[in-house]
């Protein structure tokens, strides 16, 4: 069937733009804004460009939890997930397994994926297949991630050994392309791959569906349990991303490794107005929660309103203010 | 209106109202719901108010309960005006409302429900032992046997609608309000609850009875009034009201007759057959057959198994026995499975297990059949919308505003939209599991129609409903259970009520025990 693109009929349904769903980049807006007054070096390219670097841990991680939240799950794991693919990682990198550099640095990307994936599926098939709460399985792999990654190091770091592939790898985090950071671009790539699959594609419509009442989707022949391993991988997959341009950054994997990622990115997630009980997920309003936390300490540190100390209390009391705010928003509607 | 105004002005006497609405109005922003309702109801009274969904009878009840100010209009309890603050000021002043929606805590036991908030003490600790006995007598004025320490989620809807009732019943009350009480429930309970309301008549009690069905309505009220569009149309003696007279005064025009004509019998070989089939505690060794163009109905009462069995049929639940569709074996590990092979099951709780209620109708519809609506990985919006637009015709699914949410529907519209949803799949074999639960009569009529047409284009059509009528009038043969059996099948001239209710119950209207 041939049809004119614009021939849509009138009353295709839009999304509707509500205000929750604008909210966290207001507020991203607004910080800004107060960070620009209280130091102008806040507006430098420099410094804007080492804020967006700096979070794209937390956002690139904050997407797959956006879509395992959105499906009724929850991953706690992610840190713990971080540390043990970067160790694995340099490990792979020291064990001169491929003497082409390029290629040595390649494949270690693929495995950091290939490890990811599989810890997703472990996280997938633990809650839907094995029944039981996300919050328990994804506690129980955070202390196994992370006592895996201890025991890899045995208590101390793992360091990648070869000064030339460390300086190599280095470009990942540190080299851009057409003066935009690599991990700009990768914030980039995947909050647009992760809305692509939210908001386009069937498997993201019965995510939401999965997500919002179990019953209707299971009722309505979608399989509850292959929705929801699936975003536990794609979880999984965005963890090893981050891994992938976190290990040049530092060199280097200790148990301090990625220690807290999962508050934060889960606190980036809700204060983006994704609904912790699932059904509802917004990724761009993820990528602004981030932003919102990454800027928030980067204007701390530039002024002396406040210690840096309290970075963590003020991060704290964002994600109470934020649920006030959706919570006031809702109530009046 | 014209006749609305007899009653109010009867005043306060020993024989006066109890309870006394004058002109009352209510409006959510721009839009009036109920406007200048005059209603009033006497000790030893049953007052039934009767109207379409959307006729602003559950806003007057909670009104009257508490719940909601009027916009407009006062409230008299024995002749003075009140300003009821709350339900717990209602309740205070001896109103109790017996709500629609089932509101217990699916956790706590019916006892802990039943007297939750107004616990009994003996000392420091509750006193469990005594609202357990007071909780068993409760329930066993409705004929429920049910251990009353058992969570209410084990429940089924309608012993859970029977606790409901038992709960709001244990405050002390002078007036109950019963919003569509019987909803759920099968004749059998029905009827007990009818009873229980002739006692609180005896009692002194003023009741105010809200429901959709107009027999019942007959058989207990003392004075009807209809409701329609948010207004006062008729307030009568009950006496001289036929339920086709209150029909005709909801919808406001004639009534064609409820049910379609049937699409005749067809012969042939069965294309959905199932035997032997068992719901892992609900149901067991269940063997049936639909021809094409069938429509087979099945009855029983409340906790018959009939939803297990053929939830355990799609997959839904455990189970297990043979299925044959149009001569293939068949084995259905999820809905999924029978979907594919041409065979829906349309729940009988569509607002928890059929809809996505805070999702747009236009997801709804799709939502079983995306794999339909894809171009490469994209869902194709053009083409859902399309598919909107011609479900909201063939369905008349009524909605001014397509970004409305599931939810914000009314109950008859969101059974069309089940009803679409489940034929995007334009099945072989259809199962609706109570069609017209909790939905109005013009809505009930459609539905009919629907599912005769579903059946003239050569669908097997299985209808599952504790309305026996409704089995009666759209039906081919009927299949009864029992206690999880197949007990019984009735066509024909045996198509009646008496026939049914004896296979359900397994006993005789006169006392007989026929259960062999």
């Amino acid at each position: 069937m041939t049809q004119a693109v614009g021939e849509a009929p009138a009353a295709a349904p839009r999304r509707r733009m509500s205000v929750s769903a604008v909210a966290p980049f207001l507020a991203l807006a607004l910080i800004c804004a107060l960070g620009a007054l209280a130091n102008p070096r806040f507006l430098s390219f420099d410094n804007l460009t080492n804020v967006l670097a700096r979070s794209t841990f937390i956002a690139t991680i904050a997407v797959g939890q956006t879509l395992v939240i959105t499906g009724g799950g929850l991953d706690l794991s992610v840190g713990a997930m971080a540390a043990f693919i970067s160790g694995l990682t340099i490990l792979f990198l020291n064990s001169g397994l491929i003497d082409n550099m390029p290629l040595l640095i390649v494949s270690a990307m693929v495995l950091a994926l290939a490890v990811g994936a599989l810890c997703g599926l472990f996280n997938g098939l633990t809650t839907t297949i094995g029944k039981i709460e996300p919050f328990i399985v994804t506690l129980g792999t955070m202390g196994i991630f992370r006592s895996l990654l201890t025991w890899l190091a045995q208590g101390g770091s793992i360091t990648i050994r070869n000064t030339d592939v460390r300086a190599a790898y280095r470009q990942v985090y540190f080299g851009d392309l057409f003066g935009v950071p690599y991990p700009v671009l990768l914030i980039l790539g995947v909050a647009v791959a992760g809305a692509f699959i939210l908001y386009a594609t069937a498997y993201g419509r019965h995510v939401r569906a999965v997500g919002s009442n179990e019953d209707v989707a299971r009722y309505s022949g979608i399989s509850v349990a292959r929705v929801r391993t699936i975003t536990y991988v794609l979880q999984g997959l965005c963890v090893a991303l981050a891994v992938i341009v976190y290990v040049p950054r530092l060199s280097s994997a200790s148990a301090a490794t990625g220690l807290g990622w999962e508050l934060t990115a889960i606190t980036a997630v809700v204060v983006g107005g994704t609904r912790l009980k699932g059904g509802v997920g917004h990724i761009w309003g993820t990528i602004a929660g981030a932003l919102i936390l990454e800027v928030i300490g980067n204007i701390m540190l530039l002024s002396n309103l406040v210690s840096e100390y309290l970075i963590g209390a003020v991060q704290g009391a964002i994600i109470i203010i934020a649920m006030l705010a959706q919570r006031g928003m809702s109530a009046s509607r | 209106m014209s006749e609305a105004g007899e009653k109010k002005r009867a005043g306060a006497g020993p024989d006066g109202p109890v309870l006394e609405a004058v002109g009352l109005s209510r409006s959510f922003g721009p839009i009036e719901v109920l406007s200048d309702v005059s209603v009033s109801v006497r000790a030893g009274e049953v007052h039934a108010i009767i109207g379409e969904n959307g006729a602003g009878k559950s806003t007057l009840m909670k009104i009257l309960a508490g719940h909601l100010a009027p916009t407009r209009g006062a409230i008299k309890l024995d002749g003075s005006p009140v300003e009821l603050k709350g339900p717990v000021d209602a309740e205070r002043r001896g109103v109790v409302l017996v709500h629609q929606e089932i509101m217990l805590a699916p956790d706590l036991s019916i006892a802990e429900n039943m007297f939750l908030g107004r616990e009994l003490r003996r000392g420091l600790t509750v006193d469990d032992r005594e609202m357990n006995r007071r909780a068993t007598e409760a329930m066993r004025v409705f004929g429920v046997e049910a251990a009353v320490t058992a969570p209410v989620q084990r429940l089924s809807i309608a012993q859970r609608q029977l606790a409901q009732i038992a709960r709001a019943l244990a405050v002390p009350h002078r007036i109950a309000i019963f919003d569509e009480p019987t909803a759920s429930l099968t004749p059998v309970e029905t009827s007990a609850l009818l009873g229980l309301i002739r006692e609180l008549k005896a009692k002194g009690v003023a009741v105010l009875y809200i429901s959709h069905r107009l027999e019942e309505v007959k058989a207990v009220a003392d004075v009807v009034t209809v409701l329609r569009d948010g207004k006062q149309v008729a307030t009568k003696p009950a006496a001289e009201l036929e339920p086709v007279d209150m029909a005709r005064l909801m919808v406001g025009r004639d009534l064609l007759a409820l049910y379609p004509p049937r699409p005749p019998a067809p012969a042939g070989e069965p294309a959905f057959e199932v035997g032997r089939f068992g719901a892992a505690g609900f149901a067991e060794d269940a063997s049936f057959s639909v021809r094409p163009g069938e429509i087979l109905g099945f009855a029983g009462l409340v906790g018959a198994g009939r939803t297990e069995l053929f939830e355990a049929l799609f997959g839904l639940r455990k189970g297990g026995g043979d299925i044959r569709l149009n001569g293939a074996e068949q084995q259905w590990r999820d809905a999924r499975a029978g979907m594919r092979a041409g065979a829906v099951y349309l729940t009988e709780d569509r607002k928890s297990k059929g809809l996505l209620l805070e999702e747009t109708i236009a997801v709804n519809l799709t939502l079983a059949s995306l794999d339909k609506f894809q171009r490469g990985p994209l869902i194709d919006r053009a083409r859902e919308a399309r598919a909107l637009d011609e479900a909201i015709q063939r369905f008349d699914i009524r909605v001014g505003d397509r970004t409305l949410l599931a939810g914000q529907m009314s109950g008859g519209n969101q059974q069309k939209l089940l009803l679409a949803k489940m034929m995007q799949l334009d099945p072989r074999v259809v199962v609706i599991d109570e069609p017209t639960r909790g939905i109005d009569i013009g809505a009930k009529q459609q539905i009919y129609r629907f599912i005769a047409a579903l059946a003239a284009e050569g669908r097997s059509v299985i209808v599952i409903s504790s309305e026996m009528a409704e089995l009666i009038g759209i039906c081919h043969r009927i299949i009864v259970m029992r206690n999880g059996r197949v007990v019984g099948e009735v066509a024909g001239e045996e198509m009646n009520e008496h026939a049914i209710v004896v296979l359900a119950t397994g006993v005789s209207t006169n006392g007989e025990d026929v259960r062999t």
